[in-house]
């Protein structure tokens, strides 16, 4: 008989809503899940936004977030059932028995205190360990984080680390007390590929050495294999399937298990380049007004009608800097760009009609992308009647094709982005960006912020348009996976500067330079001991560090 | 529109019942505004030997339920006409500032800041003792005043709302600053100025009371409730309640809007259906 640390029995999860206009409501959101973990074990909880994995997650602390609350079911910590304990029970749980690393350390350390003073909080508050014993123990953690000068780090405040850096210290934060189970939520997602890595190996290493036992959840099904033992997918607050890992990797019995391990999977074969380039960046160099630090430096690039050009990077590396410069929202220092054989004016206000008309833009946030107090029909009708005057019947008319054209159909005209998913309110942007017939696309990040499902949906349907419409696609994103489906031509930027440039193809065979390198490598795989593999192999530290 | 608090609802009905009384002054007076109809200050409904005049007569024997009719009239009148003008400018204003940026935001911002600085009541004395005191004077001169709290509030709302995506799509597309500032930004700015301008309302009514309370406000033979608190006050040391009567009416009118623009402010900064909902 196997130590159980924590037995989850259908658990059920129930939250108030409140629809605007209409009375609130009750709902489930959890609907009888069950699992159980044991010592020293780590079981990976994954799903999509609003799956309920982090409210499953946070029930073995018989905490709910916000208007959540358990409504059925018990939850064992250590034989007790902690959905009875009162007050004081609680207290006693949470900070020591189990213990909580949240998705944004930068937001969830005190920025006023320093490290070491947060770090142990809990274990003093607890009365675990006298202050000498848990700096000690600290200053242990922090070195088997892998933290730079661990004997010192604790003195440092929050802003003086960086943001990888600060996750790790988060994660010593709940070993500290030595707890029987971690709750890790998300706790890679808001970090860079290359940041991500080492995050990830030190919390592996870490929950290793530490013999804790640890729930980790993510909607990205590439990390948690590196990490957990176990996994249970969940989808709309229900068990979807839940195995060992090797199962779930190698031989999913489920198709929505099946559609999340093969979701990269879209092929794309590169073009060569054909006419002349639509888009041609020369030299460009820009910076922000009033600094003295250059984001852009000497960038040249060019661009094919109806190709793709990937702009990839990490946070900071100016990809994003580069589609203002081309937009002209920062007009650039230096330097030429020319869009479809005439000279773009650097700003914005002395751009022709025709110019703004053809370079359309797509953002990561589809929700703050559309005024929530518009309607579908007018925002993809107001380029309509800005650019080419459509009027009444004509223009409403012309939005329904294109909101076919973007495959949603009929019923959405009339419809307020807040009553759109986040994968639809995406679909109407890219329908906004279409209806002025552009020539080109600049999409800055536009799957982020999605599902890996909806992201792969998006993406499929922006290599369609491509071929319907002949459009190029500017496609600036971080992720390296999507890069590979989609781009015909690629170039890696690092601190501003173009550090490798051309074909598909030739950007991604090797020999590489060693950010790109980094890079491609960093990009978390769907195969058990990837993680293991890379770490051997790199030849550069991540610049996190 | 079932769940209307019963605060609220108390509020609803009492301004609605000001604002009618406001309209049809002319139908529910039983005097005129000017009348001479009996002796000085008879006594009201309440009193031990109450006289035929239901709220008694006033300082020089007007009847006094007529001449809150009509002063319900003129000041309800001059306070929505001076929060209009101090609406449309202060927002417009402060929509501009917060869409053009740069040194005409910082004009117009420490501009306001300087008229802020200042005592309204002092400065609006000032103004109003130098020229003559008509109606629209008056106005523009409480309008204009009050529109430097609004610029503030409608500047500090459009500036969250300039930096979203949706603004900078609008500008890309090369729309101009019509458009941004009328159908990108008012509609989303609307509910915040909305509760606001109950309360801007409320201001109003007090400061042009106050206004004619020191003289300088509605002239006579026109007579507001500030004037009337003003023209009765002596009686006051007799025992006479005329003075209280106009008295009451702007504390009722106040407590009544306030309950209402409350509702509205609690519905529209919750954080359930916050702004963008």
């Amino acid at each position: 008989m196997p130590d159980i640390l924590l037995d989850v029995r259908n658990l059920k999860i129930g939250a108030t809503v409140y629809p605007p206009g209409e009375p609130p409501q009750k709902i489930e959101i959890v609907h009888g899940v069950s699992f159980t973990l044991e010592k020293g074990k780590v079981l990976g909880l994954i799903g999509e936004s609003g799956a309920g994995k982090s409210t499953i997650g946070l029930s073995s602390m018989a905490y709910g977030r916000g208007g959540v609350r358990i409504t059925g079911g018990e939850v064992f910590v250590n034989g007790r059932d902690i959905l009875k304990e009162g007050a004081a029970g609680l207290r006693a749980l949470r900070g020591q028995e189990v213990t909580y690393v949240a998705q944004s350390a930068a937001a969830a350390f005190n920025p006023a205190k320093r490290i070491m003073e947060q770090v142990i909080e809990t274990t003093l508050m607890h009365g675990l360990a006298t202050r000498a014993e848990a700096e000690k123990r600290a200053v242990t953690l922090f070195r088997k984080l892998g933290l730079p000068n661990p004997d010192t780090f604790g003195n440092r405040y929050p802003h003086q680390v960086s943001g990888g850096q600060l996750q790790r210290a988060m994660t010593a934060m709940a070993l500290c007390p030595e707890p029987d189970l971690v709750v890790f939520d998300e706790p890679t997602t808001a970090l860079d590929v290359t940041t991500q890595i080492d995050v990830l190996a030190a919390i592996k290493e870490a929950i290793h050495a530490t013999g804790v036992a640890a729930l980790y959840i993510t909607h990205d099904l590439a990390v948690v294999a590196q990490v957990s033992d176990e996994i249970m997918v969940l989808r709309h607050g229900k068990t979807v399937e839940y195995g060992p890992v090797a199962q779930i990797i190698e031989a999913p019995q489920e198709d929505y298990t099946r559609a999340l391990v093969s979701v990269h999977a879209i092929a794309h074969e590169e073009k060569k380049p054909t006419a002349e380039p639509i888009l041609k960046i020369e030299n460009v160099t820009a910076r922000y007004k009033g600094t003295h630090f250059d984001v852009l430096k000497n960038v040249s690039v060019e661009l094919h009608p109806g190709q793709t050009l990937a702009v990839v990077g990490e946070s900071g590396s100016g990809k994003s800097t580069l589609a203002r410069a081309i937009t002209g929202l920062l007009p650039p220092a230096k330097g030429r760009i020319t869009f479809a054989g005439r000279e773009l004016s650097p700003a914005l206000k002395d751009r022709r009609p025709d110019d703004l008309r053809e370079l359309q833009m797509i953002y990561q946030m589809a929700d703050v992308a559309m005024n929530p107090r518009h309607t579908v029909g007018t925002i993809i009708g107001r380029p309509l009647e800005f650019y080419f005057g459509l009027k009444g019947e004509a223009k409403r008319k012309r939005v329904q094709e294109l909101l076919d054209e973007i495959e949603m159909g009929k019923g959405f005209i009339d419809r307020y982005p807040a009553e759109l998913s986040g994968g639809q309110k995406q679909r109407v942007c890219i329908a906004r960006a279409l209806a002025a017939k552009p020539r080109l696309i600049i999409c800055d990040e536009v799957t982020s912020a999605l599902d890996p499902l909806v992201a792969a949906g998006i993406l499929r349907l922006l290599l369609n348009l491509q071929q319907i419409e002949g459009v190029a696609y500017l496609f600036i994103t971080h992720d390296l996976a999507t890069v590979k489906s989609i781009a015909d031509s690629i170039a890696v930027m690092y601190q501003g500067a173009v550090q490798r440039y051309g074909g598909k193809t030739d950007v991604l065979t090797p020999p590489f330079d060693d950010y790109t390198d980094l890079l491609l490598s960093s990009v978390p795989e769907m195969k058990l001991g990837w993680l293991e593999h890379v770490l051997a192999h790199r030849k550069m530290e991540s610049a996190g560090n | 529109m079932s769940r209307i608090p019963l605060s609220a609802l108390i509020g609803l009905v009492l301004t609605a019942a000001f604002f009618l009384t406001a309209i049809f002054a002319n139908l529910l007076a039983p005097y005129g505004l000017n009348e001479t109809i009996g002796d000085v200050w008879e006594n009201p409904f309440w009193s031990a030997e109450p006289s035929q005049y239901l709220l008694g007569t006033d300082n020089i024997g007007r009847d006094l339920l007529s001449r809150m009719i009509y002063g319900c009239q003129i000041t309800i009148f001059l306070a929505t006409a001076a929060t209009i003008v101090s609406f449309t400018t202060g927002s417009i204003l402060g929509f501009t500032a917060a869409v053009v940026g740069g040194w005409v935001d910082q004009v117009m911002s420490r501009l306001v800041d300087l008229f802020m600085s200042l005592p309204s009541l002092i400065l609006a004395l000032v103004i109003l003792s130098v020229m003559q005191v008509t109606l629209p004077v008056l106005i523009i001169v409480i309008g204009l005043l009050d529109s430097t709290r609004v610029y503030r509030l409608a500047r500090a709302v459009a500036v969250d709302i300039v930096v979203m995506d949706y603004v900078e799509a609008a500008r890309l597309r090369g729309e101009g600053t019509k458009w941004i500032v009328l159908r990108e930004i008012l509609p989303n700015a609307l509910s915040p100025l909305v509760a606001e301008l109950g309360l801007r309302f409320i201001f109003a009514v007090l400061f042009i009371s106050t206004l004619s309370f020191l003289g300088l406000g509605v002239q006579p033979p026109l007579a507001d409730w500030g004037g009337m608190v003003k023209e009765n006050k002596e009686g006051l040391v007799y025992g006479v309640s005329a003075a209280l009567v106009p008295a009451i009416a702007i504390a009722a009118l106040a407590i009544s809007v306030n309950l209402v623009a409350d509702w509205i402010l609690n519905r529209t900064t919750s954080l359930k259906g916050g702004r963008g909902a």
